[in-house]
Formats: structure tokens, sequence, C-alpha cells
């Protein structure tokens, strides 16, 4: 009977997590992006459908579902048709290790296994399988161009990944996701063994940025040379299935870089002076951009907004530790906080930066963030065996 | 039982695809159903308890080699899956080679005393993965990556050439 209860629970968390996902991930994720890009070049973005044009992804989801699969004539319709259940089905299980936080004593993760980690990446490196089947199956050439230039990029940038991967896993003397965060309650891994540790988040960040196909490494669907290349013949949901998979992908690594880096649900345990040191830095920054020409700098928008908001943060914590609280916000808000600045980040890259030249892109992995990573790895590791 | 069950599905999930690979007329077709293979074989090492190598499974088989076949296959002249022959005009024999053989492989299976003894697998193998590479096998492993070191050079040395 256990089995059952069992099952019951995987398939009721699977639902839970997947449709929290497919709405707040890829259509609000699509919102953001659409917003955040108006705002960054000073345009207004979606606004008529809904207030400040909340609903306009519905409204497109609506109009995608109504749309008629097309199946070119000459492509290969089996693999044509099961691509995009790949690439989303591969970017939504990335989701099952990654803790949101704690609640009544226990940790909301679907499964904290052993090998987080690895089966993160294993789940990672599927997304390109899909890519290449579709792009090939399109029978398209600028399709196929655009899943060979996948392949190659994430054959590339996975080593770069996994490497970062393995520095946090090397510190945290496990490959729990759980684990992990847990033994960043001293403090976060970006801080430790100064200044390896901000060598290996940023390692994570380019090669998770190349990861999942963003900007300036988009080349996989760069409009302006292959159409949008390996997803170019597709219609309707199939190609919102893309949609939710780079999204649900995007998600994912922002909150393992998170997981990794900053420390998860964790709540950053600093005295009350040093919060508001931090909060009257950030609302000077804020007042400085605000009231100088720097404001009419679109590339210096973002960080307006990114002090505004960090300066509430850290108020927020001045007052809470003020009242004696101990976890002064909920460990789900911090996880949140976290995730989606570094998404903030992501979509910031993606507006501000033009697009990387495929020669640049691989060896900017191979001679770049691959020697630097084992480099880092190696001399991390002879650092903490002379500690100990 | 409910082992037994499992075990059937995830044959099926192996075998199926496998005999696709085998028999398809089309190259990439044959390339994507290894991945329903690999994923069986997964599902073998869980039921093992064996998760590490599991999950080392889907990353290095799944996720790299199937792709970079699929890679190869692309780039290779006349490979955008046109037709191609799995068989030639040696049918009679390789069949009869292969038959004798599983033949062999069944009476070997059979004839072994497979020995059951009463036993638990360790609770978490990745340590131990580390830990008994570092010290019973260190010269297989340090071995094996002096392969991969050759090959990486190789592969320099190729590219280079072309030049």
């Amino acid at each position: 009977m256990s089995t059952f209860v069992e099952i019951l629970k995987a398939a009721l968390l699977g639902v839970l997590v997947f449709t929290f996902l497919a709405i707040v991930g890829a259509m609000y994720g699509v919102y953001f992006e659409r917003k955040i890009s108006g705002w960054i070049q000073v345009r207004y973005g979606p606004k008529h459908v809904g207030p400040w044009g909340l609903l306009q992804t519905i409204a497109d989801t609506l109009k995608l579902l109504q749309k008629e699969h097309i199946t070119p004539r000459r492509a290969d319709a089996m693999i044509f048709n099961t691509a995009p259940i790949i690439v989303a089905v591969a970017g939504l299980l990335d989701w099952v290790v990654i803790p949101f936080g704690t609640a009544f004593g226990r940790v909301l993760v679907v499964r904290d296994i052993n090998i987080g980690i690895v089966y993160f990446s294993a789940m990672a490196s599927l997304t390109v399988i899909g890519i290449l089947a579709a792009g090939w199956s399109s029978n398209n050439k600028y399709a196929l161009l655009g899943g060979l230039r996948s392949a190659s990029q994430m054959i590339s940038y996975e080593i770069p990944l996994a490497l970062a991967l393995l520095w946090a896993a090397m510190l945290a003397g496990t490959l729990s996701t759980v684990g992990i965060i847990e033994a960043q309650r001293g403090g976060w891994f970006l801080f430790k063994v100064p200044p390896f540790g901000l060598i290996a988040g940023l390692v994570f960040l380019i090669a998770a940025t190349a990861e999942v196909n963003r900007m300036p490494f988009d080349l996989p669907e760069a409009e302006s040379e292959l159409v949008a290349g390996y997803f170019a013949e597709y219609t309707g949901m199939r190609f919102a299935l893309f949609q939710l998979g780079e999204y649900a992908e995007m998600f994912a690594m922002a909150a393992v870089a998170s997981i990794l880096f900053l420390g998860g649900w964790l709540e950053p345990t600093m005295p009350q002076w040093v919060w508001a040191l931090l909060g009257l830095g950030a609302l000077a920054l804020a007042a400085f951009i605000r009231f100088s020409a720097l404001r009419q700098v679109l590339l210096v928008r973002p960080i307006l907004a990114l002090a505004v908001l960090g300066a509430v943060l850290c108020g927020l914590m001045v007052v809470g530790i003020g009242l004696g609280r101990t976890p002064v916000l909920p460990s789900m808000l911090w996880f949140f906080a976290k995730m989606f600045g570094l998404v903030f980040f992501l979509m910031w890259m993606r507006w501000t930066y033009p697009r990387l030249r495929l020669d640049q892109l691989l060896g900017l992995s191979w001679k770049v963030l691959l020697p630097v990573g084992l480099l880092n790895l190696l001399i991390t590791g002879f650092l903490l065996t002379v500690a100990r | 039982m409910g082992e037994l069950a499992v075990f059937i599905i995830l044959s099926a999930v192996i075998l199926i695809p496998g005999v696709i690979v085998v028999t398809s007329g089309n190259i990439v077709r044959s390339a994507l159903s290894l991945v329903p293979t690999f994923f069986g074989v997964t599902g073998f090492y869980i039921m093992l308890q064996a998760e590490f190598v599991a999950g080392i499974q889907v990353l290095i088989y799944a996720g790299a080699i199937t792709v970079l076949i699929l890679f190869v296959i692309m780039l290779t002249e006349g490979g955008s899956g046109v037709e191609v022959r799995q068989v030639n005009e040696q049918v009679p024999l390789g069949a009869t080679a292969a038959l004798w053989l599983a033949f062999l492989m069944l009476l070997v299976f059979v004839r072994t005393p497979w020995s059951l003894s009463p036993g638990r697998p360790p609770a978490y193998s990745a340590p131990a993965i580390g830990q008994s590479f570092l010290t019973n096998y260190v010269l297989i492993f340090e071995v094996t990556s002096l392969v991969l070191l050759v090959a990486l050079i190789g592969a320099i040395v190729i590219a280079r050439r072309e030049e």
C-alpha cells in the first residue's frame, strides 16, 4: 500500500510543481522578459490586455493553443512531433532536486536525492537531444544549422558548468542540493576561499547562460541569420512547448546558481549595523543615479531598480532584527529573491549585449572557461587540504 | 513481484528501441532510438541502488554520446537521414553465428550456480567510488586518464593538420 501512496504523492507533486512552473516559469517569464526589455529600451512593452498587460501571455497562450499544427511535408513526422516534448520534459525535470525553502520543519523539495547535482546536469544535458532532433527533422537548412550550433555550444559549455558544480560539491562534501545549502550556514560559497568562490560563481553563470542558449550566446536561434534556428518550422503549441522548456531551464539554472553560490533559502546572518550600512549604500547609489545625468543612460536603469529593491530588503532586515525575530523573512522569500535576482540579471544581459560569433563562443569555452575552471578546482582543493 | 514487473517493463524499454537501432533504414532514427535504451539501462542501475552510476549513465550516454553520434552523422557527407542498408548478403551466416552465441550465453547463464547471499548494498555510493578509485584502483584510474589525454592530443593534431 505504501508504494501506492508513494506513487500518488509523486504524481501530485509532479502535477503541482509542473503546473506552477508552466504558469510562472514560462508565461510570466515571457511577460517579464517583454516588460523588462521594453523598460531597458524605453518602450512600454505589453500593456493592453489586463492591467499593465498582465494577461498578455495568457492571451498569447490561448491563441497558440488554437493554432493548427503544421508538419512540413518532407519532415520526419515522428521525430518532429517528439522533439518539443523532449525539450519541455527535460527542462521541467530539472526542478525535481531544487529545494524552495523550509516550512513546518521540512525542506520543500520534490526529492532530495543523494546525487542531486549530477542528476541536474544530466537532465540539463538532455535538452540538446531534443534541439538536435528538432533541427534535423524539420528538413530545413536554417533549422539544421541551428541544431548543429546548439549541439557544439552545449557540449562545450557543459564542461565548465560541471567544473563549477564540482567546485561547490567539493566544498560541501556532498552532491545533494539540500546538503550543499546546509553547508553554507557559515557563509555563502561565493565568498568562501576568496577569490576562488567568486571565480567559480562567474564560470557557472557564464556557462549557464550559454547552456540555456541565451544572449549573448543565443547562436542556435539567432533571429537575424537563421530565422529562428531549430524551431523555425514549429507552429502553435509545439512552438510554445519549446518556449516552456527554455524558460523552465533558465529558471532552473538561476535556481541552481542561487543554491550553489548564494546559499539557497538561507538568510544571510549579518549584524544589524551591516544591514543598515548596506541599505544606506544602496539608497545613496539610487539617489546618485536618480539625480545625475546617469539616469539617461539605458545601461544604468537596471542598476537603479536593483539598488531601490536592495534598499527595501535591507530596511526590512534592519526592522526585523530590531524586533528580535530570528529568521526575519520566510525562507521561500529568500530563495525566490535570489533566483529572480539572477533571472533579472540574465534578462538584463540579453537586452544589453550583442551576439558572439561561433568561433568566439567556442574559444571562450575551451580557451578561457575550461582552464580557469580546472585551475580553480585544483587550487581550491590544494588550499582546502593544506588548511585541514 | 513489483520488482519483476519493473524488470520486464525496463527490458521492453531497452529491447524494442534496440531492435529499431539495428533494423531501421534511417540512420538518425537509429541514433535517436539509443536514447530510450540508455534510459532503460539507467532504470536497471537504479533498481540495483547504484544511483551515482545511473546519473553518470544519463549524463554521459544519453546526454553526450548520443549527441556526439548525431553530430557526426549530420556533419559527414550524405548523412542527413538517407536510406542505409544495415544488412548485406551474409544474413544466413550472421544469423547462425548470432544464434550460436545466444545459445552459448544461455548455457552459461543456466549452468552457473549463481550464489545468493543475504546482504545489503552500501547506502551511498559516490564517496565509496571515489575512495576506491584513489586507493585500490589507482593504476586503472591513472591509465584511463592517460588514454583520454592521448585521445585529446590526437584530436588536436588532426585538427591542426587540416589548416
